[in-house]
């Protein structure tokens, strides 16, 4: 793992991390795929992934009717920044 | 005659008898609450105008012949589920303002059955962690020694249990986060089949591996509000559909012909001599009871922490995109565009661990990594589930210890996040496989409690429920009470 790399990861996870910060994060997640490379011992050439751990259930549809009421009020008063009922962001488009 | 220490089946029948009331044991514990909350920081939030009046509604309901056996009960939840009204954090500075605009299901589902909150416990950061220290708000201290961590990510739910702050806690289970601070503060976890305890309103973590639970100090305890607790819930796509049988009336089932499972891997190196010490004491009162022993073996299970730590941070990189700055939650000031608004929202909101995970879980799900690690992770969590499957083609329930050790001295470990991911090392694999499992007081490693694992089949949880029952009816570990907290 290079800063770089590190650095690249950050921005796909849209964290911003000190450059200071940047070795000890390199450290921590080299030693974290170090440990996980054990994983190579195992034989799966034949297994199939497990994505759930309870195998054999379907997802469950519903009927496509509305369930839900208009709450956005109650929601906004979540957010940090509103106006009109619409969530304010920096511009986007110049 | 003390309330606090008494259990919560006999606190239902003195409600109901009027022996007390709810308005004066819920006075009792929120007093307690401050007097102990300096030393243990077990919550980060306190409810107590709301519980008064939850209180006098359930005394007026008793009154009046109506109300059910939880009915008056106090209890506190784990900061992760969602309550309306009230600040619900995930101990994480990202939610350090959210009120949550509905209930949890499991809050709602006790909420209607009349019990009555206290307040919110203290975790380590949205579940990540296994000592407590990852909390924005601090570390929780274990009631059985201030200087030790209490386990996590439940820390303020056991300790809060364990200290007789409330004769019920809320807590979820991802790798261990019931069972280890279970083990760690002498009180019983119990962490459901996956599935079995509806996710909605629990804030996501890993989602093929959250589960909702409970930590009471007894299993009896446990089977009262577990029958509460679980069942399915529309609201839950991953919610099962099976009826939820009465837990309490088969807390009787005898053990005679029972077969438990020891699992070899679980004795091996890594575990404290003390530690084996009581479990293997333990597994002697069992067989006195009329349960057989038969070692199993499940030789991948040693590839199940590293199956973990590919599987919940890819799940939780993907469940904490939600935070951005945006919605709820943290927001970076005078961003100069939606990028940086983005990065440092998240990158000022999310602690160190949580960083560490989204970071991990981004590179073993990007291009290129995704095969090597995720789909490799998924692989071996499969041969994990079927050596598990296989095992309980011979036994009825597996048993070993909880952790490796007793509660560790805080700070000790958090140098190096693989020493501490390797405490869940007995707990992952029922997470991996979807089992339910619990954790009950066993013994003590000077002055410090230890735990005893039990692992069943999928929704065998009355199984475990019972045969934890049956261990308490001929111990007195789990009724031990911290030392000033009498």
């Amino acid at each position: 793992m290079t800063p770089e790399q590190i650095a690249s990861i950050a921005h796909l996870a849209r964290l911003a991390i000190d450059e200071a910060e940047l070795p000890r994060y390199q450290e921590s997640l080299a030693s974290i795929l170090s440990f996980v490379g054990d994983l190579e011992r195992a034989q799966t050439q034949e297994v199939s992934p497990m994505a759930h751990p309870l195998t054999g259930l379907v997802q469950r549809l519903r009927p496509d009717v509305v369930t839900e009421t208009d709450a956005h009020e109650l929601y906004q008063a979540n957010a940090p920044q509103v106006a009109a009922g619409l969530y304010l962001v920096p511009k986007v488009i110049e | 005659m003390s309330l606090h220490t008494l259990s919560l089946k006999r606190l239902a029948a003195g409600l109901r008898a009027r022996e007390f009331s709810s308005v004066e044991l819920t006075r009792l514990l929120l007093a307690r609450i401050e007097a102990h909350q300096p030393q243990l920081n077990a919550l980060i939030s306190q409810t107590g105008p709301s519980a008064m009046q939850a209180a006098a509604a359930a005394d007026g309901l008793l009154a009046r012949g109506g109300g059910g056996p939880l009915t008056g009960i106090p209890l506190v939840h784990k900061d992760i589920f969602c309550t309306e009204g009230v600040r619900t954090t995930c101990a994480s500075r990202m939610l350090d303002n959210f009120v949550a605009p509905y209930d949890a299901t499991v809050v709602a589902k006790l909420k209607a059955e009349g019990m009555v909150m206290l307040g919110k416990t203290n975790m380590d950061e949205f579940a990540m962690g296994s000592s407590n220290e990852t909390s924005f708000y601090g570390p929780v201290r274990n009631p059985w020694n201030l200087k030790r961590v209490p386990g996590g990510s439940s820390g303020g739910s056991a300790a809060a249990v364990a200290a007789r702050l409330a004769p019920f806690a809320s807590a979820t289970d991802t790798g261990g986060s019931i069972r280890q601070p279970a083990a760690l503060c002498g009180v019983t976890g119990f962490k459901p089949t996956y599935g079995r305890v509806s996710r909605y309103g629990m804030i996501a973590f890993a989602s093929s591996l959250d589960q909702g639970g409970t930590l009471t100090v007894s299993a009896e305890d446990a089977a009262l509000v577990l029958r509460a607790m679980a069942g399915f819930d529309p609201r839950d796509s991953t919610s099962v559909e099976q009826p939820v049988p009465d837990y309490v009336a088969g807390l009787d089932q005898p053990l005679s012909g029972m077969k438990i499972g020891l699992v070899r891997e679980f004795f091996e190196k890594g575990l404290d001599p003390d530690n084996e010490r009581c479990v293997r004491a333990a597994l002697r009162v069992y067989e006195k009871l009329g349960a057989k022993l038969l070692e199993v073996s499940l030789p991948n299970l040693a590839l199940s922490v590293p199956a973990y730590y590919v599987v919940a941070p890819a799940e939780c990189s993907s469940n904490l995109a939600r935070f951005d700055g945006v919605r709820f939650g943290h927001r970076a000031k005078d961003p100069k565009d939606l990028m940086d608004l983005y990065k440092r929202s998240r990158g000022e909101g999310f602690g160190a661990e949580v960083k560490r995970r989204i970071m991990t879980g981004t590179y073993v799900l990007s291009a290129g990594y995704y095969d090597a690690f995720y789909i490799k992770a998924q692989k071996v969590r499969r041969l994990i589930a079927n050596e598990f499957e296989q095992a309980f083609t011979q036994v009825d329930v597996l048993m070993g210890p909880t952790t490796p050790t007793a509660a560790f001295e805080l700070g000790s470990k958090t140098a190096d996040p693989i020493t501490m991911y390797l405490n869940d090392i007995y707990t992952i694999g029922a997470n991996l496989a979807g089992l339910p499992a619990m954790s009950i007081p066993c013994g003590f490693s000077q002055d410090l409690p230890l735990g005893l694992q039990l692992i069943g089949r999928h929704f065998a949880e009355g199984r475990l429920l019972s045969a934890a029952h049956a261990y308490q009816r001929e111990t007195d570990w789990h009724t031990r009470v911290p030392p000033g907290y009498e």
